[in-house]
């Protein structure tokens, strides 16, 4: 638990965070309606006739929106509903064509369960999620582009979410950060969410409130539609300290809804209590109740993949990679996965296990390859040194072809032209000398053109050995395998 | 009143079958009814040219030996129904001018098997009513008429429909039935309406009232004219979750009349006070007549039936709220927009003065018992009694085959007598509603005159998805009650 405290002027104060996070569920159609759900489309052009709520349109439920909520379900190890049901929240906006978006309100889909979360530099947590229930987006309105009217773009309209609602269960912005990390991470690894959050498929709601650590919990704001990990850290804190501040200037904290505004990085209020909604919620008779058996979980469960806690804990145990590099490489789906591939090529081509490559494969990854992508600004999906050209460069360092300073040398024009590391070095000629007798040959000219220097290490001077090394890789361009370069020199100076 | 349009759809299609006359010809003999008959505005479109077309395929398919099973039946189309192409109004000002871009599932499958559409019929705006006196496309008057000489209400919701197949201006026609807008109309007009079970036609492209409730179902001549049309009708609909996934019995094959081995039920609760003596000797008349057929006649109970109509009136309204929150001016139909206004001026401006008085007071209701606070009260407390409702029926069904009632509580009423008194209006509905709550399929046959000699009918209600047994009750008693009277042309 996060001993993170405001220090106000009358003491400590504990913030107390809950999330939901809206997922836009990775389907191709919207949660009722056969529409296209590509971002970016020309306004008005990804709407059915059901999404633009006409006269007699009835929704029918898009069967993969169901089977990623339950695939999210069990990733989350919540509670998965058998029996579930859809409400209509009857409002009316310009931008929500049937005066009421369909929602899982009394009998959500899936039910509680829990997430493992690591702040950085902080204890890890435990925090519970409440429910995931289905619902749909609203369109967008637009009001910046006539002085006369606002226009109204309905392609967002009926786009599936799964509404993911944590328990208030977080008490530091760092936690709130490290859970929507994780959850991020989680949904990208189960498919169910591209995690988009600029593009808006992930979102969340913050609530925030304060009290004095252990006391009775206090009056909670809500945050609408933050949409990076920074800016929900950025709103906590900035509506924790604002609370805090209220509270001690004797006033209250009014339950309203506020807007994270990310240019002065401060919240202010988006509609006051007065204007509250009565969502007038109830069963939609146009839907019949969501029903699956246990077969049917079952199914969902095995198309999960290795999630990133397990894969972690695995890399540990059987990889023998340290903690650091094993969270760092299952944190995102890609990493894990270009990983792997590299782990099973390189045992492959070593003809060793994966336990024995884990290591050096995991190193190079992290040092070598991420060193060279931050420093590009490029992802790892991006990165211009495959898997295969990974596993081929690791492989001839392993067989003892290039020494770890060609290796480097190597991996720089692999970065550059992206061909394969065998091409590089049969065309440049950059293969590692481990042939005892050239290296012997070069040796003699050494010791010749530095008689003096050998007569001062033979006196005595032992340091000069790093010189005789380094004129002899000189000779060798570099090329000599420095290991055979120490012992044939050892046998040479000492005798 | 020529003779083509006084013939049944059953005789038009053996007539068109030997090719006795053309489709042409009998299209062309329904305009001329229907231009005749423009004093009872029973239409809020007409469409002689979609009538015409469909008569030349028609005519093609009977020369090509590839005739369908309505080819060349000219039918009217209740006016909720959205027609592509075709003003689809739901005889409210909120959609006046609204031209659908798609074909309600039911149309579309009346079309795909052969029938063409003389045009759109009147009804209360958005279904809601049961006099037809609600609608915005004026007032239609029902083809029967008092002694007095004075004009009669249709009964509604689907009144357009009942006076265009009573006056014989269309073969059959398309209504819905949310709480007796079939079966009360056919009862006013002398003719047979049929109500399927929930989910036997699709509701996709039908302006909705009360999704849990709504429901397609013919009107015609007829029983066996009803059971023809919904053999074109009924059937599942991916488009609509609420569809049976079933396969639709052969209707008309049920019909034979025998009712040897069936029960009837007379259910205890239906002998209201206040009941017109008429209406309760036609349902005596009505146990005899069935008796005569083969069938038993058993004492039944219904108990919670005095809490159908409030019960009907909270959940329908509520759903009607949220169903019609659609209609706010910013995408289709009527907008206003006040100068200097809002959003939300604009919202109310459009809906005061798009709906009309009737529809608002329902939005109103359902507003109110779906709020935070009345909800449980009044919502929650609705639907437990629908299920009470529901399971009554099912007891029931353990005695009996088929439910005996009367359609509604008296014969067709004067224009303007109940429009000032809701309640007086809603009881209209109270022997049709708790059959609706329950979903079951349920129809009404006229059976006789009252002594103003205005037509009565007799409900039948069946079990869930025992049309063919319903079908077959009303075909027994249609055949015992002989009722062949028509309305004296005086438009």
């Amino acid at each position: 638990m996060s001993n993170y405290r405001i220090e106000g002027e009358t003491g400590e104060w504990e913030v107390v965070i809950g999330l939901e996070i809206h997922a836009q569920v990775t389907t191709k159609a919207k949660l009722f309606s056969g529409a296209a759900t590509d971002f970016g489309a020309e306004p008005n052009t990804q709407v059915s006739l059901v999404d633009a709520a006409m006269p007699g349109m009835l929704p029918v439920i898009n069967g993969e929106a169901v089977r990623q909520a339950v695939r999210t379900g069990v990733a989350l190890n919540c509670e998965i509903h058998k029996w579930s049901r859809f409400d209509r929240k009857n409002y009316f906006y310009a931008d929500l064509p049937q005066g009421y978006q369909i929602s899982q309100f009394a009998h959500p889909i899936v039910g509680e369960g829990e997430i493992l979360v690591e702040p950085e530099g902080g204890e890890p947590a435990t925090i519970g999620i409440e429910r995931i229930h289905l619902e749909q987006d609203a369109g967008k309105s637009i009001h910046d582009q006539s002085p006369e009217f606002s226009l109204v773009d309905l392609n967002r309209s009926g786009v599936a979410l799964m509404e993911i609602v944590s328990k208030p269960d977080m008490r530091s912005p760092a936690e709130a950060g490290a859970y929507v990390r994780k959850l991020r991470s989680i949904l990208r690894y189960v498919g169910s969410c591209d995690g988009n959050m600029d593009q808006g498929s992930m979102r969340a709601d913050v609530n925030v409130s304060v009290r004095k650590p252990g006391g009775a919990l206090g009056t909670r704001t809500e945050c609408k539609n933050v949409n990076s990990v920074r800016f929900v850290e950025a709103a906590i804190a900035y509506e924790a300290q604002r609370q805090v501040e209220v509270l001690e200037s004797g006033g209250t904290v009014n339950q309203e809804t506020r807007l994270f505004d990310p240019a002065r990085m401060e919240t202010r209020p988006l509609r006051s209590k007065e204007e509250a909604h009565d969502y007038r919620y109830f069963p939609d008779p146009d839907l019949l109740p969501l029903v699956f058996d246990d077969a049917y979980v079952e199914e969902c469960r095995k198309t999960l993949p290795e999630l990133p806690d397990t894969k972690r804990m695995r890399y540990i145990e059987q990889l023998e990679i340290s903690p650091y590099n094993a969270a760092v490489l299952t944190a995102e789906q890609e990493t894990a996965a270009y990983f792997e591939l590299l782990l099973n090529e390189t045992a492959l081509k070593q003809g060793k296990d994966a336990k024995d490559v884990g290591k050096a494969a995991a190193n190079w990854v992290i040092s070598d390859l991420f060193g060279a992508l931050n420093s590009e600004g490029k992802s790892i999906t991006e990165s211009p040194i495959s898997a295969a050209q990974g596993a081929e460069l690791l492989a001839l360092v392993a067989d003892g072809t290039l020494s770890g300073r060609l290796a480097k040398d190597v991996f720089a024009i692999m970065l550059e032209t992206g061909d394969d590391p065998g091409k590089i070095v049969e065309e440049r000629g950059m293969k590692q000398v481990s042939d005892t007798g050239a290296i012997e040959a070069e040796i003699a000219k050494v010791l010749e053109a530095n008689a003096d220097k050998v007569d001062q290490y033979r006196g005595g001077k032992d340091k000069l050995f790093g010189f005789f090394v380094g004129q002899t890789m000189k000779a060798t361009k570099g090329q000599a395998n420095p290991a055979v370069v120490n012992e044939l020199l050892k046998k040479a100076l000492d005798g | 009143m020529s003779d083509l349009t006084n013939l049944p759809i059953a005789a038009m299609r053996d007539g068109l079958n030997r090719k006795d006359f053309s489709a042409k010809e009998l299209a062309e003999a329904h305009i001329r009814a229907v231009e005749g008959a423009r004093t009872l505005n029973a239409f809020t479109v007409e469409t002689p040219e979609r009538a015409l077309a469909a008569a030349d395929a028609a005519d093609k398919d009977f020369a090509a030996g590839t005739a369908k099973p309505l080819s060349g039946i000219p039918l009217g189309i209740k006016d909720l129904f959205c027609t592509e192409g075709v003003e689809t109004s739901a005889s409210s000002n909120i959609l006046k001018g609204f031209v659908p871009q798609y074909e309600s599932t039911i149309s579309a499958r009346l079309f795909a098997d052969g029938a063409g559409m003389l045009g759109k019929l009147n009804l209360d705006e958005f279904a809601m009513g049961s006099s037809t006196e609600t609608s915005a496309c004026g007032d239609t008057i029902n083809p029967w008429r008092a002694a007095d000489g004075r004009n009669l209400v249709p009964g509604g919701s689907s009144g357009g429909s009942s006076t265009a197949v009573a006056a014989r201006l269309v073969a059959g026609a398309t209504g819905t039935d949310t709480g007796g807008s079939i079966r009360q109309p056919a009862a006013f007009t002398g003719i047979t309406g049929f109500k399927p079970t929930y989910g036997r036609c699709s509701r996709w492209g039908t302006v909705a009232f009360a999704s849990s409730l709504d429901q397609a179902g013919p009107m015609a001549r007829d029983v066996r004219d009803c059971a023809i049309l919904l053999q074109s009708m009924a059937g599942f609909d991916a488009k609509d979750s609420t569809s049976l996934e079933l396969p639709v019995p052969d209707f008309e094959a049920a019909l034979t009349g025998d009712l040897l081995g069936k029960r009837v039920g007379i259910p205890r609760e239906y002998a209201i006070d206040n009941i017109p003596a008429d209406i309760t000797a036609l349902w005596e008349a009505g146990r005899a007549m069935l008796r005569d057929a083969g069938a038993e006649i058993v004492d039944i109970s219904l108990p919670h039936t005095k809490y159908a109509l409030p019960t009907y009136y909270i959940i329908a309204p509520a759903e009607a709220s949220s169903n019609l929150a659609r209609y706010d001016g910013v995408r289709y139909g009527q907008r206003e927009t006040p100068d200097g206004g809002n959003l939300i001026d604009m919202y109310e401006a459009t809906r005061s003065a798009g709906f009309g008085d009737e529809v608002k007071r329902r939005i109103m209701i359902g507003t109110y018992v779906l709020s935070a606070g009345y909800y449980d009260a009044y919502y929650l407390q609705a639907q437990k009694v629908r299920t009470l409702i529901k399971r009554d029926f099912e007891q029931a069904f353990r005695e009996c085959d088929v439910i005996l009632t009367p359609t509604a509580p008296s014969a067709a009423f004067p224009l303007a007598e109940k429009m000032d008194d809701p309640v007086s209006m809603y009881l209209n509905d109270v022997f049709c509603v708790p059959a609706s709550l329950a979903g079951l399929p349920a129809m009404s046959v006229p059976v006789g005159l009252n002594a103003d000699g205005l037509p009565l009918g007799l409900q039948l209600i069946g079990d869930a998805l025992d049309e063919e047994g319903l079908f077959n009750a009303g075909y027994a008693l249609e055949r015992a009650a002989g009722f062949s009277a028509q309305p004296e042309k005086w438009w």
